[in-house]
């Protein structure tokens, strides 16, 4: 079993644990993943690495509660237990010593992005970082994120925060102004990156994406998180999550995460009636 | 005792076909004792022993039976054990028709003598009434580390903790086991069967980790240097699936093998949503594919409600890799086989999702290196299958991540590990490996096999 030693509500639909793990924080690195599963009858689902602390092993998650899991995994408090917790599992972010580096983390993207970030910098880039959410409420460890960075942008759809806008704005903004980037990494909801992928193209500005693909294992086994980049099939699990986002097929991955829609839809009402983590029990 | 004359085999009581393609229950039901003397009368216990030397792991076949005939099932159990520390999964799994049950004499006129079936009588009778531990060697004090549970590496552990060594199991899924866990489904090897030999192991003092996955949490190298492994036996199997590489394979409804099983079998999709991991079958469903784990995609396919389930195989049904038993349960609760056809590109909407297939039909030719005659193309053969599911079940290759991450470590061009036949030894100093890792998918008794092949040079090194 795997201990919640800390929980934060960063806001009502988005938590904050700190899981004691500590043969996979003394390996993980920038860019990886956990799967969990919270008990017998549960999902594995995966969710990336936000920090990690070797010395105290424990792991950082932050999730968007979603669907039944995510739900149900908010609901848990400080002292409770998972029940599994596989990792690290994919490819660490590539870093190195770049140059002028973008990092970009839209809505929940917010929490893989900061490990990364940090990595950069410590490499010695020039970190320009990128906060974005739908509104205020939904953004989270901006001072954090802000501490890694050489300079830093907020921004939300309704103008709650920082400037009003998407973050392809600021990238958009941030290319014209200095002439010169030399690598985007960009995290957050599908459409989000795909913006953020199309737009550096013509700038011909090595730009990475991590992808959120339906997985089940997470080791290369079961082929669920397939993912068309350039004209090859890839694993999300294991040859990634981070892509280079001019050769993701991100209208493909749009529809692939549709697959389970219907019974996403009846697990949730079956877990909100039936006891399980809607809370009105 | 009385030779049975009889030309045939006593016929394995199973489930109903229209009630059992319904359900997740085992469908054979196992010999009642009667069944099973009668059957053992068959045996003429001959000297020259042809069914041992069809065993991949010469089990003393006429030994045990001939204990069947004088009512002495304990030391049935106990002979089979000797040579085959899984009896109760083999009896259900392994291909007798092309090992064991194909040298039988009796098979010259009528039906070999229904080998697989009594050794599950034995064993279902010995689980029945409580198995009693092994007895172990006085601990040596040397540590084994076995990376992945499935047969090979099950042997190694139990042959390894009964000399007395120290055994842990790495599992990188949540449950102990391998393929017969995660792949072969409940209804031709029940779960609980799987954990009782799991069981078993763990009172005879082995340790199983599960969750762990080697590469990521520890490498080879760090368990034999930082943490005190003496050896360790590489037993990964081959997890990973292959595509046919057509267009179309990445929509919506076309699953691999290995997902199709695993979220039916190891996450219990079937009782979803009391299980939270779902599962989506259409109407119609195409598998691709003619061995063993195609057949159990398209029987589960049934029980998950498909209406119309189709094997897509591109020889004839002659050369259908899977066990006889297999396809003809299969063709029993009614699966489709369409054979000689094999499909150039999987169809979708603009949803993404499967609408169906362009397939070609074939003819056989020429016998190719397998000596079976090879399927060619009809021209001009091409038509259109409408299907909602596809299950792509053509064959899995090794995971990549313990040769990737293990230093020395030699593999072949398939990346198959590279490992000694007659002792399992790897490129590495202890580093020693068996199963489908290194053949390539093959079966649970020879990945046992090899488990006992390298669990005994294990032993020798450790005695150094
Ligand atoms: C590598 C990786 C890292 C991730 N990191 C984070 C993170 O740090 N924080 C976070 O909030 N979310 C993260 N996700 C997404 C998270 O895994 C899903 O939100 C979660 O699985 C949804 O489960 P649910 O039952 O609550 O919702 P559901 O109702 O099951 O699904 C809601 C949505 O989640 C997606 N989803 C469903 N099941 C899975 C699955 N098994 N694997 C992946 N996606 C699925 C579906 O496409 C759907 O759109 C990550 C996903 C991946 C692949
Ligand atoms: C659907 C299906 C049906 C089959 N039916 C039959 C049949 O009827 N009869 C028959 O004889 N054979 C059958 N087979 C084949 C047989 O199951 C295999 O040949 C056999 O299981 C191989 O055993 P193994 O120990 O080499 O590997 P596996 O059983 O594949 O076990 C390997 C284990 O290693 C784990 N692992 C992988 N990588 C790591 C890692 N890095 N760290 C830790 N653990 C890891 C895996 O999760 C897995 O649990 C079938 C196979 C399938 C898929
Ligand atoms: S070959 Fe057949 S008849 Fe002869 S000993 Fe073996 S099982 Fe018995
Ligand atoms: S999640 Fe199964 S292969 Fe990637």
């Amino acid at each position: 079993m795997y201990k919640i030693l800390k929980k934060e509500v960063l806001s009502p639909t988005l938590k904050l644990f700190e899981i004691d793990a500590p043969k996979v924080a003394k390996k993980c690195q920038a860019g990886q993943f956990i799967i969990l599963r919270i008990d017998e009858k549960g999902e594995r689902i995966p969710l990336t690495i936000a920090d990690f602390d070797r010395e105290r092993g424990t792991i950082t998650l932050i999730f968007a509660e979603v669907g039944k899991t995510t739900q149900q995994l908010g609901q848990m408090e400080a002292g409770d237990a998972l029940l599994d917790f596989v990792g690290p599992l994919g490819r660490p972010s590539e870093i190195e010593k770049y140059g002028r580096v973008v990092c970009i983390g839209a809505g929940v993207g917010i929490a893989p992005v900061f490990p990364i970030t940090r990595a950069l910098k410590e490499a010695g880039n020039e970190v320009i970082g990128i906060a974005g959410a739908r509104n205020e409420e939904l953004l989270f460890w901006t001072d954090e994120f802000r501490a890694q960075c050489d300079e830093f942008h907020i921004c939300t759809d309704d103008g709650s925060a920082g400037e009003k806008g998407f973050v392809s704005n600021i990238l958009k903004k941030i290319i014209e102004e200095k002439g010169q980037v030399d690598y985007v990494i960009a995290i957050g909801p599908i459409p989000a990156m795909k913006v953020c992928a199309e737009l550096t193209k013509p700038y011909g500005i090595k730009t990475f994406v991590s992808l959120n693909s339906i997985m089940v294992d997470g080791t290369g086994m079961c082929g669920a998180c397939r993912v068309t980049v350039g004209d090859e099939t890839k694993f999300a699990c294991v040859d990634g999550p981070e892509f280079d986002g001019h050769l993701v097929d991100f209208n493909e991955q749009m529809r692939r995460a549709q697959i389970f829609k219907d019974e996403e839809q009846r697990a949730l009402a079956a877990g909100s009636c039936g006891g399980g983590g809607c809370g009105c029990h | 005792m009385s030779l049975n004359n009889s030309p045939i085999k006593n016929d394995m009581p199973c489930q109903d076909p229209k009630v059992r393609a319904k359900n997740f229950e085992e469908v054979a039901l196992g010999y009642t004792v009667e069944q099973a003397l009668d059957e053992a009368n068959r045996c003429l216990g001959c000297k020259k022993e042809p069914c041992r030397q069809g065993c991949p792991v010469q089990v003393p076949i006429p030994q045990f039976i001939a204990k069947i005939q004088e009512s002495d099932f304990a030391g049935a159990i106990a002979t089979i054990k000797e040579k085959n520390a899984l009896p109760a999964v083999c009896g259900r799994v392994c291909p007798q028709e092309a090992q064991c049950e194909k040298y039988c004499v009796r098979a010259k006129k009528g039906d070999p003598v229904g080998i697989g079936r009594l050794e599950r009588f034995v064993a279902d009778l010995e689980r029945s009434q409580g198995v009693n531990p092994v007895e172990c060697a006085p601990p040596t004090g040397k540590k084994v580390a076995v990376v992945g549970s499935g047969p090979a590496g099950l042997t190694v552990a139990a042959d390894c903790a009964q000399a007395g060594h120290d055994v842990t199991i790495f599992e990188a899924l949540h449950v102990p086991g391998g393929v017969l866990m995660y792949g072969i489904p409940e209804f031709r090897l029940p779960k609980a069967i799987v954990q009782a030999e799991i069981e078993n192991l763990k009172k005879i003092g082995v340790k199983v980790e599960v969750d762990a996955v080697i590469g990521a949490i520890d490498t080879v190298d760090e368990l034999l240097e930082n943490e005190g492994f003496d050896a360790v036996f590489i037993g990964t199997g081959a997890g990973l699936p292959y595509f046919l590489g057509i267009p179309g394979e990445n929509l919506n409804g076309v699953y691999s093998a290995n997902e199709f099983l695993t979220r039916t079998n190891l996450m219990k999709a079937y009782l979803f949503p009391e299980y939270d991991t779902p599962i989506k079958v259409g109407k119609k469903v195409a598998v691709l594919g003619g061995g063993n784990v195609a057949m159990d995609c398209a029987r589960t396919a049934l029980r998950l409600g498909a209406e119309e389930v189709h094997i897509v195989y591109r020889r004839s049904m002659e050369e259908l890799p899977a066990r006889v038993e297999e396809v003809h349960h299969a063709e029993e609760e009614g699966v489709i086989f369409d054979i000689l056809t094999n499909p150039t590109e999987i169809i979708g909407n603009d949803q993404n999702w499967v609408t169906g297939m362009t397939c070609l039909k074939f003819e056989l030719g020429e016998p190719d290196e397998s000596g079976r005659r090879k399927p060619v193309a009809i021209e001009g053969s091409d038509f259109h299958m409408p299907m909602d599911t596809v299950v792509v079940a053509i064959g899995q290759g090794p995971n990549p991540l313990v040769p990737r991450t293990t230093k020395g470590l030699d593999t072949n061009r398939k990346g198959n590990i590279v490992a000694s036949e007659e002792t399992g030894a790897t490129s590495k100093p202890s580093v020693y490996a068996g199963g489908d890792v290194v053949t390539g998918a093959a079966t649970v008794i020879k990945a046992m096999g090899a488990g006992r092949v390298s669990a005994t040079s294990i032993c020798e090194l450790l005695k150094k």
